[in-house]
């Protein structure tokens, strides 16, 4: 199988202020020689605590900034080394859901407008026939795209936001904590969804998450960052089985329904 | 009722009012304000004459109301002229980001120092006292007041997850701009251009009172103040009319502005009181 | 003691609590589950008689025999101050970030206790160490956004406990924490309560939370309760529909079964206003029957101290539905 995406050994530093006035602060790390490949098709999880460095790491690879050291490869090119232009065509590729569904859709635009917004950005023509597939692929009605976001429900609009991000018919999906701000029998269905899509379609996902169950039920490979550091990375299955970090194993507690009293399974 | 709808309402009320003696005035005044007559000086209120006639005998409801198109229409232009500069570069400095920010802000702090007056009486000195320098000026005052609020607004709406994943679907600068950006502080910017042109009808009447705007025949508020300041023992009313007027314009977009604004951010509304 | 009954809570036609009834005993601890819009914390905050405006409320409500159904708000600023106290999701936003954490612990001990200014210095110290705060005496004197979010709600936590109350009522207050952090504030909840004799409410949309820190769970869905019960039987064994597809669709960790499809409630959770008259979950249910749309179903006593609101719950307790 081919590589699809390939981090390697991404570094990325924020400078701090300073809170002397003759002593530079050193800078943040937040996220420190990170290296790790998606193949087509297949979900790798990055789970992650606040402040693990797990957003920024998804803002590199979407090229939203670049890292100071380390380069990042979509199907071989270095994205970061790209001109305008040609990062502009590549966009089409690769494509981001994002975690809150109220504010990642724009509220003055229909689901239409949004929906179609990567295609005219890569000066495609937004064929309605597309969208309206689109929109019945996510689970959506074809007549809702003159409809507007604050009109749907919370689940519904996050159906949306990955409507406009497979509209492209892209081959990496980057999910950064896109079912957190759901609830729980909502976000069974979107992560269905996920499921079925990257069947049908044979997307690449990273899929970024605090929440280790949510990430273990639909990723094939598990990389777990603290404080911008990889504590523990190989295969999903094997890391929930016998994790080999305090860190995870802790993680894993705090996912785990554990029952306690009488009755208790 | 809240003090905030109190504001609106009344505000919408006289603007109202207003704005629709202002489109009278265009097809129908009492008499024709350009019209002197000798024997009808210094009429007091009568039925021929509603607010009676001034020192040439001219029916000053008409003066008035001709006079509101002018006020009317003056701080339109100009607060769109100046809105429309000063929006597109705030619009270009939060786009653009470094440097490019620094140097149009540090510009529209240059514009703040500068007292729209003075620029007023140079713009006078130098091509002549005309209605059209004044727009100038008051245009000129505008544009670092909306570079600022467009900027600061627009900031804000750059840091949204929709204008992120605009990007992520590959639109550029000018598009995220004109497609997210602007739509989403329109009602910021109507808000602080309602407020403006409070501010730009008080600056029409003190230009045109010190001379340095409207020029006879044509009527404006200011310039009757300025004539009827000689004549206070003798008709005090010819100065108390005009004023009244400016002060219910002034007030009545002074207080629509807040109003709106209070409605669309009730968070400033807070900071406020 | 909290005893209430048949609580409703109404805003103009949209009712957002519905015949709630419970008891709580001291030293009790009740997860109230469900998730947004399931009138939860509605609930929570009817509890402390901190309703909105509007809210119009009917039914009984008693805490420790004292009748709080229509009691003013003077009364409930009393009740308040001596025996309900609360603790919310974001602690940065209930503590002032101008004052030092200390003297806002010291306020209610000097105000409501009439604490001289050392005596409410030492107690608030006491209360600090009592919720696990490391080096109290340095963290007296720093203001929230020295202290991060988990020792936040620790200070939130010693605010709550100031006036010794017999009531805390805690919403969503491990949600914006960390899992590590979040583990070690259910934990101190569970020990306060247990030590202190306290009744504890925790409000959570978190099973593996609730499981953790409760032992009667009040499932909410649509401004009622559907199901009640020991926390172990009701999670282990869910006999109401809604419980059962909510527990289903978590994903779970159990090792070996990666990347299968979960199974899911269909649809979305409605709106208040949309609700169906009936069986608030009709319309999303698997084993609906046409008439649950539209008659609301009773709650059935489903063994020892469990109960279910579901029309089908007879057809379950035979066995006749899995």
């Amino acid at each position: 199988m081919s590589v699809l995406l390939d981090i390697r050994g991404v570094t990325r530093r924020y400078p701090r202020p300073r809170k002397r006035l003759f002593q530079e602060e050193a800078p943040l790390v937040a996220v420190d020689n990170v290296s790790v490949q998606i193949a087509q098709g297949r979900t790798l999880g990055i789970v992650g605590e606040s402040g693990s460095g797990k957003s920024t790491l998804a803002r590199m690879v979407m090229a939203f900034e670049a890292p100071d050291a380390g380069e990042v490869l979509f199907e071989g090119k270095n994205i970061h080394a790209l001109t305008r232009r040609e990062l502009q065509a590549l966009r089409p590729e690769f494509q981001m859901i994002f975690q809150d569904p109220f504010g990642s859709l724009d509220p003055r635009r229909s689901v239409g407008w949004s929906v179609a917004q990567p295609l005219r950005a890569a000066g495609r023509t937004a064929d309605p026939a597309l969208i309206a597939r689109t929109l019945e692929q996510v689970g959506l009605r074809a007549a809702d795209v003159d409809r507007f976001p604050h009109q749907f429900s919370g689940g519904q609009r996050q159906r949306i936001a990955i409507a406009r991000a497979i509209v492209t018919r892209p081959k990496l999906l980057v999910a950064d904590e896109a079912v957190s701000a759901l609830d729980v029998s909502v976000r069974a269905q979107i992560l269905n969804l996920l499921m079925d899509l990257q069947e049908e379609m044979g997307l690449g996902i990273l899929f970024i998450s605090h929440d280790l169950a949510v990430v273990s039920s639909l990723c094939d490979d598990l990389l777990v960052l603290r404080n911008g550091v990889v504590v523990e990375q190989g295969s999903a299955a094997g890391i929930l089985n016998a994790p080999g970090h305090e860190y995870t194993h802790t993680l894993l507690t705090a996912a785990r329904l554990e029952l306690q009293g009488e009755g208790a399974a | 009722m809240t003090t905030r709808a109190i504001n609106l309402r009344i505000g919408a009320f006289l603007v109202i009012v207003l704005s629709a003696v202002a489109l009278l005035s265009l097809v129908w005044t009492p008499y024709d304000h350009t019209m002197l007559s000798v024997t009808e000086k210094f009429r007091p209120t009568s039925a021929a004459h509603w607010l009676g006639t001034d020192q040439l005998g001219r029916d000053v409801l008409s003066l008035l109301m001709a006079a509101s198109v002018n006020s009317l229409a003056v701080a339109f232009i100009a607060v769109g002229v100046g809105g429309a500069i000063g929006t597109a570069l705030g619009l270009t400095a939060s786009a653009c980001g470094g440097w490019v920010e620094t140097a149009i802000m540090r510009l529209a702090d240059l514009g703040f120092a500068f007292p729209a007056l003075l620029f007023a009486i140079m713009l006078a000195a130098a091509f002549g006292p005309s209605l059209s320098n004044a727009i100038l000026a008051i245009a000129f005052i505008n544009v670092p007041i909306f570079a600022r609020v467009a900027r600061g607004a627009a900031n804000q709406i750059w840091t949204r997850d929709y204008v992120l994943a605009g990007r992520a679907a590959g639109a550029s600068q000018f598009s995220l701009t004109v497609e997210h950006v602007l739509p989403n502080i329109s009602a910021a910017l109507i808000v602080q251009a309602t407020i403006e042109f409070a501010v730009a009808i008080l600056a029409e009447a003190a230009l045109s009172y010190l001379g340095l705007g409207a020029q006879p025949p044509m009527p404006s508020w200011g310039r009757m103040l300025n004539e009827a300041q000689t004549l206070m023992y003798l008709a005090p009313q010819l100065a108390i009319y005009p004023g009244l007027c400016i002060i219910a314009a002034v007030l009545g977009f002074g207080l629509l502005g807040d109003g709106l604004r209070d409605v669309s951010d009730p968070r400033l509304a807070r900071g406020r009181a | 003691m909290i005893e209430v009954q048949d609580l409703s809570v109404r805003f103009g036609e949209a009712e957002a609590l519905r015949r709630i009834s419970l008891t709580l005993t001291p030293g009790e601890r009740l997860g109230l589950v469900g998730e947004s819009g399931s009138g939860k914390s509605m609930l929570g905050l009817a509890l402390m008689g901190m309703l909105p405006e509007q809210a119009a409320m009917s039914g009984r409500l008693t805490i420790d025999a004292h009748d709080l159904s229509g009691a003013a708000d003077r009364e409930w600023r009393e009740m308040r101050a001596r025996k309900v106290a609360m603790i919310f999701q974001e602690p940065m936003m209930a503590l002032n970030p101008l004052r030092r954490v200390g003297d806002t612990v010291m306020e209610p001990l000097r105000l409501h206790l009439g604490l001289s200014k050392s005596d409410a210095r030492r107690r608030a110290l006491e209360l600090f160490e009592e919720t696990g705060i490391q080096d109290p005496e340095e963290k007296l004197r720093q203001y929230p956004h020295e202290l991060s979010g988990g020792q936040r709600q620790r200070v939130l936590i010693a605010l709550a406990l100031a006036c010794d109350p017999g009531i805390l009522i805690a919403d969503e207050p491990t949600t914006a924490l960390d899992a590590h952090v979040a583990l070690r504030i259910t934990d101190l909840l569970t020990r306060l309560a247990r030590d202190r004799g306290m009744m504890l409410v925790f409000i959570s949309h978190d099973l593996a939370a609730v499981a953790r820190t409760a032992e009667t769970v009040a499932v909410m869905y649509g401004g009622e309760i559907v199901e009640m019960g020991p926390v172990g039987q009701v999670l282990s064994d869910p006999k109401h529909p809604y419980t059962k597809g909510l527990l289903h669709a978590r994903p779970t960790i159990t090792g070996g079964e990666l990347r299968k499809r979960l199974p899911m409630i269909p649809g979305n959770v409605p709106a208040l206003a949309d609700l169906p008259p009936g069986c608030r979950f009709s319309g999303r249910c698997a084993v609906e029957l046409p008439h649950c749309a539209g008659t609301r179903p009773a709650i059935h006593a489903v063994g020892g101290s469990r109960s279910c609101a579901c029309h089908r719950v007879p057809e379950v307790m035979d066995g006749a539905m899995e």
